[in-house]
């Protein structure tokens, strides 16, 4: 139902992205997307990963302070309307988003959710008729 | 002026023979109000006759603030509590205050020593004084005030906090003299020049201390507001404010020698050094009440110099403070010590992460900033997530200082360690 987010925290000081993406490349990771939550004296990096495990133990043993966190990939068609479908969904039962980014790579299409309530929101966009990708399905 | 002619221009030997003799009576004193103090006599076989004069006051063991702590909160008092008036408090280095107790003599004594140091920076009874040190369990406001009142003056009790109400007030009240910490003053100045009425000010005196400052300093305040600055000493412990001032020469602190017998001993190997030499100041308080110290340890550095001085105090001058023999810093006039905000660290996190406390003084403010490493379960992906954890930490670390401080989350292991302990201060200010 969900998948696995990379957050890595990392400061606001030259050179910091640069190593997490050499950390990736290093380890043979693929970045799928990502998105950048700043503020002035710091930033949370969250990605979506070909190998989330491998790519949180490796940056770790570089000194970051990475974790996966469980979110949602819903698929979502290219066409006028189809965000709005799924913000419909979440907003009628009065789930928030906490954060959200769009994904497309190797024929995916999604939006990276962070919901409230995970477990709640997962449940309202099926029912609403949306897919979600899995973890596995994700990262194959 | 001198305020006290009698008690601050003695001959030295009617000086020493005075300080013998209330000695003599303080360890008689505290050898029966005070257990504490007479097993630790006892521990070294002393007994109250021994004492005859200052000669002997290297026969007496020393006191020190981990005393003051294992007696916390009364436990060194030497009356009953029905006899204290007033209680006052200071950090301690463990989170727990350093709690000192005042009779109403001890609050004579005390507004005498600082009416006599109001009066050594040359403000009398019809100057009108601001008082602009924190009021409250800090000695600073209070005893500033009680001393204003004593000699006479009208006191303008501001406390710190809004400053242009505060220049407001010196302007529409003809303010000549103030009260208030060194850096302080000079960010009071600035506010002056941004109200533009420079010219409208009627200072023409401070009085000035609680931190650490230069010589160069105290010239910037009197050229910066065309004011003589002067420098006062104290520690709560003691007594608080009024302990020490210069005079107009300001040739070094004139310290109140009747009430307060000095000596300079080596940090270290705590043998007394002779006149000139830097160790740290030991006070012995000679008529206090309520809180008496033998040999205090005040880890403050200074020389002492018993020369007599040309504005014809015969009390011995001690010199400017050049620092501590502890890790305590000194912020916006609050006593801080690194580990009160490892604790807090500790209560927040369950662990001690890695930090780091940048000092620094922006437009004449001292600001202090806690660097914290992230660590396993402070990490959040989202950002109201870590500025929840970073306002929590910042709240705790405040409520054990005192301070306010503004905490900034930094990436693991991207502090400096040196030989596996990590520094946890740096201190940018100059003080010039």
């Amino acid at each position: 139902m969900f998948v696995k987010q990379l957050s890595v925290f990392i400061e606001n000081r030259e050179g910091r992205l640069e190593q997490v993406t050499r950390v990736l490349a290093d380890e043979n990771v693929n970045i799928l997307s990502l998105s950048m939550a700043d503020t002035t004296e710091y930033g949370v990096l969250r990605m979506i990963v070909s190998d989330p495990e491998k790519a949180r133990a490796a940056l770790c043993a570089e000194g970051f302070s990475a974790m996966l966190t469980d979110v949602l990939a819903v698929r979502l068609e290219d066409r006028v309307g189809e965000l709005h479908r799924m913000t419909h969904i979440l907003c009628a039962l009065g789930l928030n988003v906490e954060y959200m980014y769009a994904l497309a790579s190797s024929g995916k299409r999604a939006m990276i959710v962070k919901a409230s309530d995970g477990e709640a929101a997962a449940k309202a966009v099926t029912d609403g008729g949306l897919a979600l990708y899995g973890n596995e399905e994700m990262c194959r | 002026m001198i305020w006290n002619e009698t008690k601050e221009c003695m001959s030295r030997d009617e000086l020493e023979n005075l300080q013998g003799a209330r000695l003599v009576k303080l360890v008689d004193r505290v050898y029966h109000n005070v257990e504490y103090y007479r097993k630790k006599m006892q521990a070294v076989g002393l007994l109250p006759g021994d004492i005859r004069g200052i000669g002997d006051l290297d026969k007496l063991p020393f006191t020190t603030k981990d005393d003051l702590r294992a007696t916390y909160p009364f436990g060194l008092f030497a009356v009953p509590l029905s006899q204290i008036t007033r209680v006052h408090a200071s950090s301690g280095t463990t989170g727990k205050a350093t709690v000192v107790g005042y009779t109403r003599h001890d609050i004579d004594v005390w507004s005498e020593c600082v009416a006599r140091c109001i009066t050594m920076a040359g403000l009398g009874k019809s100057d009108v004084i601001q008082v602009a040190y924190g009021y409250g369990l800090f000695t600073g406001g209070l005893g500033a005030h009680y001393g204003v009142e004593k000699m006479g003056a009208t006191v303008v009790p501001m406390s710190t906090g809004n400053t242009k109400k505060l220049v407001t007030m010196m302007v529409d009240f003809g303010v000549t003299g103030i009260m208030c910490t060194p850096s302080y003053l000079l960010h009071i100045a600035e506010v002056i020049d941004e109200m533009g009425v420079r010219d409208k000010i009627r200072l023409r005196a401070s009085i000035n201390g609680a931190e650490p400052w230069t010589e160069k300093m105290r010239r910037q305040i009197e050229e910066r507001l065309g004011i003589h600055s002067h420098d006062i000493y104290g520690l709560s412990e003691v007594m608080g404010p009024g302990v020490a001032a210069d005079c107009s020469f300001h040739r070094g602190l004139h310290i109140q020698e009747d009430h307060f017998l000095p000596e300079v001993v080596d940090q270290h190997t705590l043998k007394p050094l002779r006149d000139g030499m830097t160790g740290e100041l030991v006070i012995s308080t000679l008529t206090k009440e309520g809180l008496p110290l033998i040999r205090y340890r005040t880890k403050d550095l200074t020389s002492i110099d018993h020369t007599p001085c040309e504005c014809g105090r015969t009390t011995a001058r001690l010199a400017r403070f050049t620092g501590r023999t502890d890790d305590m810093l000194i912020i916006r006039g609050v006593n801080v010590f690194p580990s009160q905000v490892e604790a807090a660290l500790l209560e927040m996190a369950g662990t001690t992460p890695h930090y780091l406390m940048i000092v620094d003084r922006v437009d004449n403010l001292d600001t202090l900033e806690v660097q914290v490493e992230m660590q396993e379960g402070f990490f959040s992906d989202e950002i109201r997530g870590l500025e929840n954890l970073s306002g929590r930490i910042a709240h705790g670390i405040q409520q054990a200082i005192g301070l306010a401080v503004k905490v900034k989350l930094v990436e693991p292991k991207s502090l400096e360690r040196s030989d596996g302990k990590s520094r946890h201060v740096i201190d940018k200010r100059t003080f010039d």
